[in-house]
């Protein structure tokens, strides 16, 4: 990676001096480190690497974490956009205090989440008991992990769609029922196709982040090796082990899926600002 | 990746429209919207303060001040002491750079500094493990110097500043790009030094910004189990951090102890999200005011193309 | 008649504040260009929205085509509305923007296609389907917005400002391309302006509008050459106010005296309408001194000059002259002139001195 002057339009000083010390402190605390990830898993033969992230454990932990990151997205995909619509359209008592409420498990520190959630579905928790009634098993089953992973992943819907839908403008919802458009129209046709870009960034935020969590899930999750052991859980198993080896390739795994969803997030980003403009 | 923690104005306040859902939708909507939210955010809040005083204020203050707590808040402390400042110098000079320049490799970059949010935070302590565990690259070296970093303070500072690397970066770069270079472009035509601007000028009008960066990088900071968990190796009194000391209390079945902790932590988080509404309401305060100023100077209030049109 | 409105009143907010339309009745010409002309904060963007049904009255009715619409929504109010933002879908296309309308009435595919490439050529963008609103200039936007609008063939299109957003050029061009739009369509059409020469140009009549009221109505001319008070001759035309008194049955307006209206008394306050132009300069000749004024600035504007002049009254008129006319006079600022109104229109109007 290099970074050049070319195109430097401002007069303001200090390009030079933060450029450096930009660059060097990423380098010491971000990319030098994550390569050795890369570097680590790059010295195993391909056969081990294969063998390791084939094993039935580790397939049924992707299974897992992918499974329950997904429909935790889906989740707050779906409940985010009300959120998002509520807190933009309608005037309420406490809303305020709700929207303050939605940054919640960006702040919260995720074990400290893991063992409230845990408490609160447990067989005599305060949520948990009236699920046990209609025979629901939410602590130590797929899913609490869902639960969990659906907790960390409210705000990033919330907040990517609630400032496009601000900047939607009356005019147009206006227009589309002068024309003749119902609501339920506008929205489908109007509404909908404007914020579908912010929604899908926010589903690939929260999936993202669902994947790789850690803290609020092991409490709940109950651990129990092929039901419901997700993958960061293994990855501390096998290090627990002394198998760098093996955490290393299962957590190379990991990293590409991440990155995968990195670079699709700023793709939908690039379309989010296409379609603003 | 952006506006997920930024502190954003909302834009200028939406008119209101006739065209609009019928009451019984309205109410449909904000009704499951407050049971989601309450289901998910507001039980478990409820729980970690009502499970701490479970017992009455007795336990609670006991497990406090028990020596094991006191030394884990002692380590956080020392913790976020370190890796916070770290990053908020990181974060100026990263805002400054990506906010006043353009460059080739700029957007890189930015994605760069977004990568520690994409990494697990399992991932983020197997890393340094790699590093400068007993197998990894410096472990030989390291124990031949005698060198401690995993299992001991310095993976667990390492570990920490890389999980909230981008905190404060990403809020100072959202809000010096929606403040503009004006100012400071100003002060540099009046003679200041590319440092005086900094203190002078940009720091203080990005001053909430900052603020919030700092108080989110040190919640999260203090608040980090994957990555700790990973290098600290748990050894009691010295290398369990406050997260950390909430496992082990709940792992014991010490619920009280557990939640007492865990109290602490969450009270730092509500804290952090009242700074956050400060922050964004000082912002878009001053942003309505300068928009209602700009509105006011773009109303035609008489017509004035005409020849004609002279008045008295 | 095509629309009519009776004693519509419209307030925001508590039923406290000053109502933004208050007690409005008006009826526009069927297939002509009425013109709802205000400054600012006069209600007249309120009253077409809600003739558009965008918002509910608090008292009155609106009736289109002889029907009570009050209650109805907007969906079904079959008008066309340009928006003085233009409102166009940004994720659609020109051609899915024109279309819309239609695709919500469910019309067969093919006629569809057929009517939006024709609206495409009325509006002069026939190979512009394909674009985005954000490849657009503005007053190309301004024509897919009417193009819109007309594709649902509405009884009645009405237009919010609709060169407000425009520089002069392209404003100018519009209009003129509007008026002859106009000519075609024959559609009834209200339009919503600040612009009171957009207003004189465009319509054959205008409704003029001061705090939620209709100030005067009626044909352009009738406006200009008849104002009913204060308010409508200096927005039209920004005419110079006098004060004055009757005397002899003249009242005395600058250094000249024009007939009073008729039955006033002697010593009755009243109002002159002055125009800029109707007001002539001219060296004094044997005046009484106490007659003359004082010129306090000259502006050239192309091939005019507005003279500043303050009279012995302390009030001042602002006069235009043909620069020729200015020349040959050879003054200048502090010059003591002779002021001639050539054309007043005189009220009688109770004020306290």
């Amino acid at each position: 990676m290099s970074f050049a002057l070319r195109t430097r339009h401002s007069v303001l000083p200090g390009f030079g001096l933060a450029l450096g010390f930009t660059v060097l402190y990423l380098s010491l605390i971000v990319l030098i480190p994550l390569s050795a990830a890369f570097i680590k898993t790059a010295s195993m033969s391909w056969e081990a690497f294969w063998s390791t992230v084939t094993a039935p454990r580790v397939l049924a932990s992707f299974q897992l974490s992918f499974g329950a990151a997904l429909i935790a997205a889906l989740i707050n995909a779906f409940f985010g956009l009300i959120v998002a619509w509520v807190l933009v359209r309608y005037r309420f008592s406490g809303k305020k205090l709700i929207d303050a409420m939605v940054d919640l498990p960006f702040a919260l520190p995720t074990a400290v989440a893991g063992i409230a959630l845990t408490t609160v579905y447990a067989e005599h928790g305060v949520i948990g008991e009236q699920l046990a009634k209609i025979g629901v098993k939410v602590a130590f089953t797929p899913l609490g992990v869902t639960m969990a992973l659906t907790f960390i992943g409210i705000p990033f819907v919330v907040r990517t769609v609630q400032p496009v839908l601000e900047e939607i403008d009356p005019d147009v919802e206006e227009a589309a029922a002068v024309l003749g458009a119902t609501r339920l129209q506008t929205f489908r046709r109007v509404i909908f196709p404007a914020i579908l870009p912010a929604t899908l960034t926010g589903f690939a935020l929260a999936f993202a982040r669902a994947l790789g969590e850690y803290g609020s899930v092991v409490f709940i999750s109950g651990n129990m090796p092929m039901r419901t052991e997700i993958t960061p859980l293994l990855i501390v198993t096998k290090l627990e082990q002394y198998d760098y080896a093996g955490a290393t390739a299962i957590a190379a795994v990991m990293l590409s899926a991440s990155f995968g969803m990195l670079l699709l997030v700023n793709l939908l980003e690039r379309w989010t600002r296409r379609a603003e403009a | 990746m952006s506006g997920l923690v930024t502190t954003r104005a909302p834009s200028a306040h939406r008119r209101e429209t006739q065209v609009g859902e019928s009451l019984l939708v309205r109410v449909l909507l904000i009704g499951v919207a407050l049971l989601f939210l309450a289901i998910f955010l507001v039980a478990p809040i409820a729980t970690v303060f009502g499970s701490a005083f479970s017992k009455g204020v007795g336990p609670y203050w006991a497990a406090l001040v028990a020596d094991e707590t006191l030394d884990a808040i002692k380590l956080t402390l020392l913790t976020a002491g370190i890796s916070v400042p770290l990053n908020v110098v990181f974060g100026v000079a990263a805002a400054w750079l990506i906010s006043k320049y353009d460059f080739w490799g700029k957007s890189v970059l930015i994605t760069v500094v977004d990568l520690p949010f994409s990494v697990s935070p399992v991932i983020s302590g197997l890393i340094f493990v790699l590093l400068f565990g007993a197998h990894g690259w410096f472990g030989p070296w390291l124990s031949e110097h005698d060198i401690k970093i995993i299992f001991a303070v310095p993976g667990i500072v390492m570990a920490t500043t890389f999980v909230t690397f981008p905190l404060v970066a990403r809020e100072l770069i959202a809000v010096m790009q929606a403040q503009g270079n004006d100012e400071e472009e100003a002060a540099l035509t009046l003679g200041a030094s590319g440092f005086a601007i900094l203190w002078r000028i940009t720091l203080p009008k990005v001053r909430w910004g900052l603020i919030y960066g700092v108080i989110l990088c040190n919640a999260r900071a203090m608040g980090e189990f994957g990555a700790v968990s990973v290098v600290s190796g748990h050894v009691r009194g010295l290398t369990n951090t406050l997260p950390l000391q909430v496992e082990i209390l709940y792992n014991e079945y010490n619920f009280v102890g557990a939640f007492a902790v865990a109290s602490l932590l969450s009270a730092l988080a509500l804290v952090t999200l009242c700074v956050k509404k400060v922050a964004e309401w000082s912002v878009s305060n001053r942003q309505a005011k300068r928009e209602a100023s700009q509105r006011a100077l773009s109303v035609p209030v008489r017509p004035a193309t005409s020849l004609e049109g002279v008045s008295p | 008649m095509t629309v009519r409105v009776e004693h519509i009143v419209k307030r925001f907010g508590s039923s406290s504040e000053v109502a933004a339309v208050a007690d409005v009745s008006f009826a526009a010409e069927p297939k002509a260009i009425t013109t709802l002309l205000g400054p600012s904060g006069s209600g007249k963007s309120t009253l077409l929205r809600l003739i558009a049904g965008l918002e509910t009255p608090d008292a009155g009715r609106v009736f289109i085509d002889g029907q009570d619409v009050t209650t109805l929504s907007p969906q079904h109010r079959n008008v066309g509305f340009v928006f003085q933002s233009y409102a166009l879908f940004r994720h659609m296309s020109v051609a899915e923007n024109i279309a819309f309308g239609m695709k919500i009435r469910r019309l067969p595919k093919s006629q569809v296609a057929e009517r939006v490439a024709e609206l495409l050529g009325l509006v002069q963008l026939p190979d512009y389907g394909a674009r985005f609103p954000s490849q657009l200039s503005g007053g190309q936007r301004q024509r897919v917005a009417l193009a819109r609008a007309l594709a649902i063939e509405p009884k009645l299109l009405l237009l919010d400002e609709p060169f407000g957003a425009l520089d002069t050029q392209v404003r100018l061009e519009l209009r003129e391309w509007l008026h002859s739009l106009h000519e075609r369509t024959g559609i009834t059409t209200l339009l919503v302006t600040h612009d009171q020469e957009e207003a004189l140009e465009l319509s054959q009549h205008v409704v003029l509008l001061n705090h939620g009221r209709v100030a005067q109505a009626g044909s352009p001319h009738e406006l200009y050459d008849h104002p009913a008070d204060e308010f409508v001759a200096s927005f039209l035309g920004g005419a110079n106010v006098l004060k004055s008194r009757v005397s002899d049955g003249e009242a005395k307006v600058g250094s000249q005296s024009v007939p009073a209206p008729s039955g006033a008394r002697d010593g009755t306050p009243v109002q002159a309408f002055v125009r800029p132009h109707n007001i002539r300069v001219r060296l004094p000749n044997g005046d009484n001194p106490i007659d003359l004024g004082k010129i306090e600035r000259l502006t050239r504007v192309g091939g005019y000059v507005k003279v500043y002049v303050s009279l012995p009254t302390g009030e001042s008129v602002t006069v235009l002259m043909s620069k020729v006319e200015v020349d040959k006079l050879q003054v200048e600022p502090g010059d003591a002139v002779a002021v001639d109104v050539v054309d007043a229109k005189v009220f009688v109007q109770s004020y306290s001195i």
